[in-house]
This record gives C-alpha cells, structure tokens and sequence, in this order.
C-alpha cells in the first residue's frame, strides 16, 4: 500500500504545477505566491509526504482541480454507482460463466458447446467499448427498449445513492451491467472449462472412475469442487478487471461512477483525483487479495493442516 | 529450397494445413497486413490529404444504400473523408502499435526472465516482486495512469510528439510481466539440465548459454504468448482511443475512428462508426484465432 | 486352475487411429486367469502391458479403442458392455491399484469419505454402516489407528500408507479380480516388499484374483503363480513362474531373466539384448522379435508365431513347433 501512496505522492507533487493549472495563466505572482503558501507547497518533500498520507488515512485527499470540490466527497457520490455496476456485472458473470464452463468440459463435442465457444472467442475479440455501443444500437436506438445513459432514479440511503429499488433504475442497469459483465464472463468460462478438462484428466479422477463410482458423484462431487478451488482465487483477482474496464463502460454509458470521473481526471491531469483514485483501488485490491486469501484457506485442506500442524502419518 | 520443403513437411505445417480455421485467420490477418502497410497504393482515396476532401459528400451512406456512389465504397464521414481509406490508414496505426508494443514486451519480459531464471536468489525475487505486482493491475489502468502522467507532465504542444511512444510504452509495460514469469520457469527448469551444466564446466559464459541454448527451448510458449498479447495490445491502444486518451486525431487508429463515429449513432449515420468496429473486430479475432491454432499445435500432449 | 478361469482374454487387438494411419497396440493377446490365481504380466515400457490392463477395465483412453477379440469375465462378455454397465463392474467386480498413490487420491476429501463413498456405491449398505466397514478395510491394511485416521486427508499419509489406502479402496466393493498396474514402482524399495506382501496376502483372504502388471522381475518372482511376457503388444510367453524364470522358452523371455542380477546364481555378465524394441510404426513383418534373435530362422521373418506349446509353458516362437523340429 505504502508504495502505492508514495506512486501517488510523487504523481501529486511532480507532475505538473497545480497552481498553474487552477489559476490558469492569468494569475499574478502575488495570488501564486498565496496559494503556494495555503497548498503547503513551501515545505520540504518528505514533510509533504507525511502531511499527505496523514490526510489520506482520514480521507481527505484535498481538492479536485478540475471542481474545485473535495476530491472525498466526489469519490463518496460516485462509489456506489461503480460498485452497484461492478458487482451486477460480477454477478451475472459467475452465475453463467460457471454453469457454462462446466457445460462445455463435460460434453466437449456437442452442437451447443461448439457455439458457446466460438462465441467465446468472438467476446474476448471485442472490446468492452464496442460492445457497449453494440448493445446500445440494438436496444436503444434500433429497439428503444431500453435507455442508453445515465442511471436513471436513484434513492438515497444515507449517504448511499442506489439504483436498485426503481424499475427505472434496474432498466438503465442492464445494458451497462451486461456489457460490463461479458469480457469477465469469457474469462471465467474458458477457465473453468480448462480447468475441469485438466481435472477430469487427473489420476484420482481415473481411479474414481475405476472405482465404479456413478458418473455424477464424479463429475459433481469430485471434479466440480477441485476445479473450482483455483477458479476462486483467479476470479478474485479478476475483480481488478471489472474495476479497470468499469471505466470504459461508464465512459460509453455515461454511468456517473468513479470511472468516469477518473478519464474525466486524466483528460484534465486533474492530479488529486487521480491520486486519491488509485489509492482507493489499491486498498480495493489488497482487500481482494485478502479475502482471496482466506477462502483459499478455507476450502483447501492441506493449507489448513499446515497451519494447526496436524499429526503426520507414518 | 530443401528448407522450404521440409518446414512444409513438419507437423506445424501438416496442421496448419489441416485446420480451416488457421488457414482462413491467416488469410484475413494477411489481407490486414497488405492493406494496411500498402494503404498508401491499395486505399482509393487519401483522407490526410486535404485537397482531395469534398466536403459535400459527407456524410454518405455506403455504396448499397439509396445515396451511395461508387467512389465511397463504405460511405463517407462527417467531413466527406473516405470511410474505407480512413479505415486502411487507421489498421496500419492500430497495428503499428500493437507490433511495437509486443515487441518491446518481449524483449524487456524475455530478458528480464532470463536473467531472473538464471541468476536465482536476490535478483530472481526483486525481479518477480515487481512482476507480481503489475500483474495484479489491469493493463488498461497501467496505460491510463501513464498516459495521464505524461500529459500532466509535458506541456500541451508536445503531447502529439510524445504521444506514440508513451502509448507504446503504456501497453509494453503492462504486457513484459507475463513473458517474464513464462522465461523465468522455462530458463529455470532449462538451468538444472545437464547441457547447461555441460557447457558452464567447459567455461561458456552466461550470457551465451542463456541466449544459444536456453532461448530456443522456452520459444514455443512465447510465441503462444506474443499472439495473444497482440490481440491484447490492439483491443487495449483501440480502447485508449477511444477514451480520448490514445493516438493524436491527426493519424486516427480504429479507435479513434470509432470514437468519432460513436457521436453519430443516434442520428442514424451508423456506418461512420460500425465498419471501423467491425475491421477491428475480424483483425483481433484473426490474430487469436492464430493464436488458438498455435497453442493447440505447439502443445505437446495434445498428440 | 482347475476350474473355469475368471478372466478370459481372446485375440485382444487395440488400435489408435493416427494421422499417420492405424497403429496397432495389441495385436491379438489371449491369455486367461483363474479364480484365486495371481497372474503376472512382465515387459519393457511400451510392450503393452498396462494397455491390456486399461481394456479389461474398460477405461482405454481415446482415440485408443478395442478393435476385435473378446473379454470375458466369469463367463460374461464385458468388452461390449454400454457404459452404465461397465461402470457397474468397474469397482464391484475388479478393482484397480494404480501407480502412483499421491495423485490416485483426491486431495479434497477424507479417506473414509472415499472409502465410503465406493462401498455405498455398490453394496446395500447405509453411510455409516459403509463407515463402519471403512474403518476395517483400513485397518486390515496395516495402518494404526484405523478408526482415527480414517477421517483424515491424504496428505496426512506417507507414500506406503497412501498405497494401502488405495489397496483398500480397490477392494472395498469385494471384487473377484484385481489389476494392479506397477503398484509399487513409485515406493521406496524398503516398503515396496511390504505393500507386495499386503496386496498378496489381502487378495487372498478376500478371494480375488490379481493381475500384476510390472516391468519388474523381482516382484513377479515373489508375487506370481504365472507370468506372461509380453513384447511389442503380443504375449510372447506364458507358463507357471518358476518355469519362465528358470527354463524360458522363448528367446526374449531368456534374454530378460539372464540380465536380472541375482544373488543365488553365480553370473560372470550381465546378458543383453542387442537392439531395443521396435516402436509401433515399425514392427517388422514375421515374429516381431526376430532382428534382435540370436536364434532367428528364415521362417521367422516371414511368419508371425502363435503361442505354441513347450512344455509347461507355452511359447510364441518357432523354435518349439513340434512338426518341423522333431
């Protein structure tokens, strides 16, 4: 984490003069001077650092030059746009990429494997973004059965804005939440597939067989649950995907979340967003690592034993 | 000619002859490549060339439609420019990028994981750190971070300059980190094999024993690899684009194309945005079709 | 062997189509086994020993498939069964020991889960009557502390307990017959005697029949009541143990027992066979033996020999035709 801040830190300081680009070029010496002074930009660098990371660990991450708001508050309005996008797309991901990958290692040869894979080909062949269009000139345009942008009503819950509890919520969320949803959804599919044919070739699986145990109790009981212990720590990991790729789907959707406020940054080297964003998404992602971690543990036996140094066996 | 015949008689030859589906990639990654590096004698019309614009024929439909004319075979732009011909132009910038970036990929990955695989200890795992790292960031946010640096930090006239060779940079910086895993595995289980060995007691230096012996065994993989990674390369440089934040508009990829036509969408000139779309799309399915072939040729247990 | 064998195999072929045409793995084996008997098949890799013992299990790998011949057991064909019924079989009636006893079992699940989990599958028997009888099975293997080990992982075992396990797995549905396919070659030598004794001893009181696959001599010689030798996919020679060790019949068969080393005899060199043998694609025409033969006639390159009678073996070479030599 820590290098992470001090990435963002140099990121803040270095690049580019923030007095310049709020006051433009118009401003005299004097005004520059001042706000030099208020921005705390006369102090040494390790005593910026520090001032920064302390202001980070509270939350507060300065303000956007590009608003003239707090950075936090803007992260705040936009975080749970992102994550309701983020974890539908997720959703939909798992729920039939799974089920589909599982489908395609058992019956390798069928007429309706074949097709999932060659449409599973085609989907790691587009881009997010160009789907997204896609989508949008079938349903929006051609069909107009559903909206194109924005995130239609949301209610407020705390400070928690959410889509979820209007239809005309839900209906700006599909498209957006399937575009999203269909680069991971390949991923997860070619993976389980792969990972269930590498299993079902497997010496234990060969004995099972030779055992005589029934076709199911294999294929479910034993090759379904090896195969999904690698599948969750990559899945995990994928999060950081769904995250990066959010950008580009709120960039064509025009969903008001953190992505889009990020390219929005970056368009502008507007820098304390940009700084304060990748913080966020680096604690994002050592949160995933972490709990990638202990459903790993959790679900291996052999991970379990070494840690409570079971009695070995002679 | 001998050499000729006898890669034709291998097995990569024999399947790739017996795949319909490799043969058709590469005849479409092929059509690709002529097309776009020979814009300049193949494309009907130059888009860069000002003089040669019409703006009175913008914004035609392509040539099946009630208004299109033969001259525009797919239909034209906002600003009368040929969409086939900008398409052309924009393949070859598309590819560029995407060629150059793997390039540097491999180079830095390939000798990084050599080194890593080779010397082992401290090296190997300061090496692997960084890699393990990135691999954690999605390629895209590793381009967006430093393309948005770069535009921070550079003033706004020189953003077109530079802006080539930081997106070449972005995309091989988020790519190095896989060949390097793949090379270090490779050279490492290739160091412990009694040629290496060999060849070190004889007094060969490293840096020959890495690059004669150890390279051409860990080659297969890679090559897998470098497909995959192409098509990696050309969605993602599409995608910066398309962001904004890619290509200058003064020499267009598909990306940009794309962009630019994504703001007609609504009012019904769809061509200005779909045929870019789609030559993107069968130019990366190409590439990983190639690459699908490859890996299930080059993988010795599927024989 | 004096009543019907329990396992018959007729005139095996097995073929894999190639792109390079069909390759025949076994080419027309027979050779049955009896009730109580155990069977040894010996051979270099690649003679086709554990291609035999996969077909009589019914699980060759494709694009391999049983081309023609017959297996029977008990009586009953079971080349030909539809999958369903082979499974049945498979685990009832023969039971198999692999190789390699660390990745036969199933990382993710206790052993008395698996054990159970197979006795369930074949015998009328609740979960925990099925545990009850795990926890015997194991503890006939040898391994202490039966009733607490059997709830733990198979990590937590070393690799000669592993392979006990796995004996027990393969006998835990009471099958007539089992094919061991180089059970001990992935043990330590100090143990590999022990696991040979159990799977003798454990076959015996359970009535089964063993086929023991396994390219070495030593085994058999301890283990067998007879061998085969086999040899680029044919059996080349067939006869009680202590015959084929002693008195070969057949030109291979000698030249494999005269390069053991052994204590009991006094040998000034090790024999060897010039040459190795012929892969798939390029068997030559006759007896399949007949390059490397110190005793080749001209007739054996042209004609292939059956397994003909030579005393109490029996030997598929011409040097024992009885109406040429006389």
């Amino acid at each position: 984490m820590l290098t992470v801040a001090l990435l963002a830190f140099v990121l803040f300081q270095y690049v580019g003069d923030p007095v310049t680009i709020m006051l433009g070029q118009d401003g005299t010496d004097a005004e520059r001077a001042e706000l030099r002074e208020r921005l705390g930009l006369n102090a040494p660098a390790p005593v910026q650092f520090a001032k920064f990371v302390g202001n980070a660990v509270q939350g507060d991450f300065g303000i956007s030059l590009r608003q003239s708001e707090k950075v936090s508050d803007l992260l705040k309005s936009r975080l749970p746009a992102t994550l309701e996008l983020s974890f539908a797309a997720a959703l939909i991901a798992l729920f039939i990429g799974v089920p589909l990958g599982v489908y395609t290692a058992l019956k390798r040869n069928s007429a309706l494997s074949q097709l999932v894979l060659a449409v599973s080909l085609l989907g790691v062949s587009l881009p997010t973004f160009l789907i997204g269009i896609l989508l949008i000139l079938v349903f929006s345009v051609g069909l107009g059965w559903l909206p194109s942008y924005g995130r239609g009503e949301t209610v407020q819950l705390g400070w928690w804005s959410t889509g979820l509890l209007t239809a005309n919520g839900w209906k700006h969320l599909i498209l957006p939440a399937i575009t999203l949803s269909l680069f991971q959804l390949t991923l997860v599919l070619r993976l389980v597939r792969s990972e269930m044919m590498e299993v079902l070739r497997s010496d234990y699986i060969k004995f099972a067989r030779a055992r005589g145990l029934k076709r199911r109790a294999i294929h479910f009981g034993h090759a379904l649950k090896n195969t999904l212990v690698p599948v969750i720590t990559i899945t995990g990991l994928q999060l950081g995907g769904i995250i990066a790729f959010a950008i580009v789907t709120e960039t064509v959707f025009q969903w008001p979340g953190m992505g889009l406020l990020f390219i929005q940054a970056v368009q502008f080297a507007d820098v304390p967003v940009m700084a304060a964003y990748l913080c966020l998404i680096a604690l994002v992602f050592v949160v995933i690592n972490l709990i990638v971690d202990l459903l790993y543990f959790v679900v291996d036996p052999r991970l379990r034993m070494a840690v409570s140094r079971g009695t070995g066996g002679h | 000619m001998n050499t000729i015949k006898r890669w034709w008689d291998s097995d990569l030859a024999w399947s790739w002859r017996h795949t319909p589906v490799a043969m058709v990639a590469t005849v479409m990654l092929i059509a690709f490549l002529i097309g776009s590096f020979g814009a300049a004698w193949v494309a009907p019309h130059n888009p860069f060339d000002l003089a040669s614009i019409e703006l009175l024929d913008a914004l035609l439909p392509p040539v099946w439609s009630e208004n299109g004319s033969t001259n525009y075979l797919l239909g034209t732009d906002s600003q009368g420019r040929d969409l086939l011909s900008g398409i052309l132009y924009g393949t070859r910038v598309s590819l560029l990028i995407g060629l150059a970036s793997v390039a540097l990929s491999m180079i830095v990955g390939i000798g990084l994981g050599l080194l890593a695989g080779y010397a082992g200890g401290r090296t190997d795992a300061f090496i692997m750190r960084i890699a393990d790292v990135q691999l954690s960031f999605p390629a895209i946010l590793i381009a967006l971070l430093i393309d948005g640096v770069a535009r921070a930090a550079v003033p706004r006239e020189l953003h077109e300059v530079i802006a080539f060779p930081v997106l070449v940079g972005a995309i091989s910086l988020a790519g190095w980190p896989q060949y390097a895993r793949t090379v270090r595995g490779s050279t490492m289980v290739e160091k412990g094999r009694e040629y290496v060995q060999a060849a070190r007691v004889i007094g060969v230096s490293s840096t020959v024993i890495m690059f004669r012996h150890v390279l051409p065994n860990v080659m297969g993989p890679v090559l897998v690899l470098a497909t995959v990674h192409l098509a990696t390369a050309i969605i993602t440089e599409a995608t910066l684009s398309f962001l904004g934040v890619g290509v200058p508009s003064t020499s267009p990829s598909l990306g940009t194309l794309i962009r630019i036509g994504n703001d007609f969408l609504f009012s019904g000139e769809w061509w200005i945005t779909i045929f870019p779309g789609l030559a993107l799309v069968l130019l990366v399915l190409s590439v990983n079709l190639l690459g699908d072939w490859l890996r299930d040729a080059l993988n010795p247990r599927l024989n | 062997m004096s009543t019907a064998p329990l396992l018959e195999v007729r005139n095996l072929c097995v073929e894999f189509p190639s792109r390079r045409g069909t390759l025949r793995a076994l080419n027309d084996v027979s050779f049955s086994i009896g009730a109580g008997e155990v069977l040894g098949v010996v051979g270099e890799s690649g003679a086709g020993k554990s291609l035999t013992g996969a077909s009589i299990i019914g699980l060759l790998e494709p694009p391999g498939r049983v081309a023609s011949g017959e297996i029977l057991l008990a009586g009953r064909r079971i080349d030909n069964l539809s999958d369903d019924e082979m499974r049945r079989v498979r685990g009832r009636e023969i039971g198999a020991v692999f190789q390699d006893p660390l990745t036969s079992l199933n990382p993710l699940y206790t052993v008395g889960h698996q054990l159970a989990e197979t006795i369930v599958t074949h015998l009328p028997m609740t979960w925990a009557q099925a545990r009850n009888r795990a926890v015997e099975l194991l503890a006939s293997t040898g391994i202490p502390a039966a009733r607490e080990r059997i709830d733990h992982y198979p990590h937590q075992f070393s690799g000669g307990m592993r392979q006990r396990v796995v004996i027990a797995l393969a006998l835990a549905a009471e099958p007539k017959l089992i094919v061991a396919d180089e059970p001990t070659t992935a043990l330590d030598v100090s143990i590999q005697a022990q696991i040979i004794e159990l799977l003798k001893k454990l076959c015996r009181e359970h009535g089964a029949s063993v086929m023991l696959i396994t390219h070495d001599m030593g085994v058999i010689a301890e283990t067998a009541d007879r061998v085969a030798v086999m040899y680029a996919g044919r059996v080349v020679e067939i006869g009680p143990v202590s015959q084929v060790i002693h008195h070969p019949a057949h030109p291979y068969s000698a030249g494999l027992m005269g390069s053991i080393p052994t204590l009991d005899r006094h040998v000034q060199r090790l024999v060897q066979i010039d040459g190795s043998m012929p892969r798939l694609t390029a068997i030559p025409p006759g007896c399949a033996f007949n390059p490397r033969c110190s005793q080749r006639m001209e007739r054996c390159t042209r004609e292939r020999p059956e397994l003909l009678p030579a005393g109490p073996t029996q030997a598929a070479c011409w040097l024992h035709d009885q109406e040429v030599t006389a």
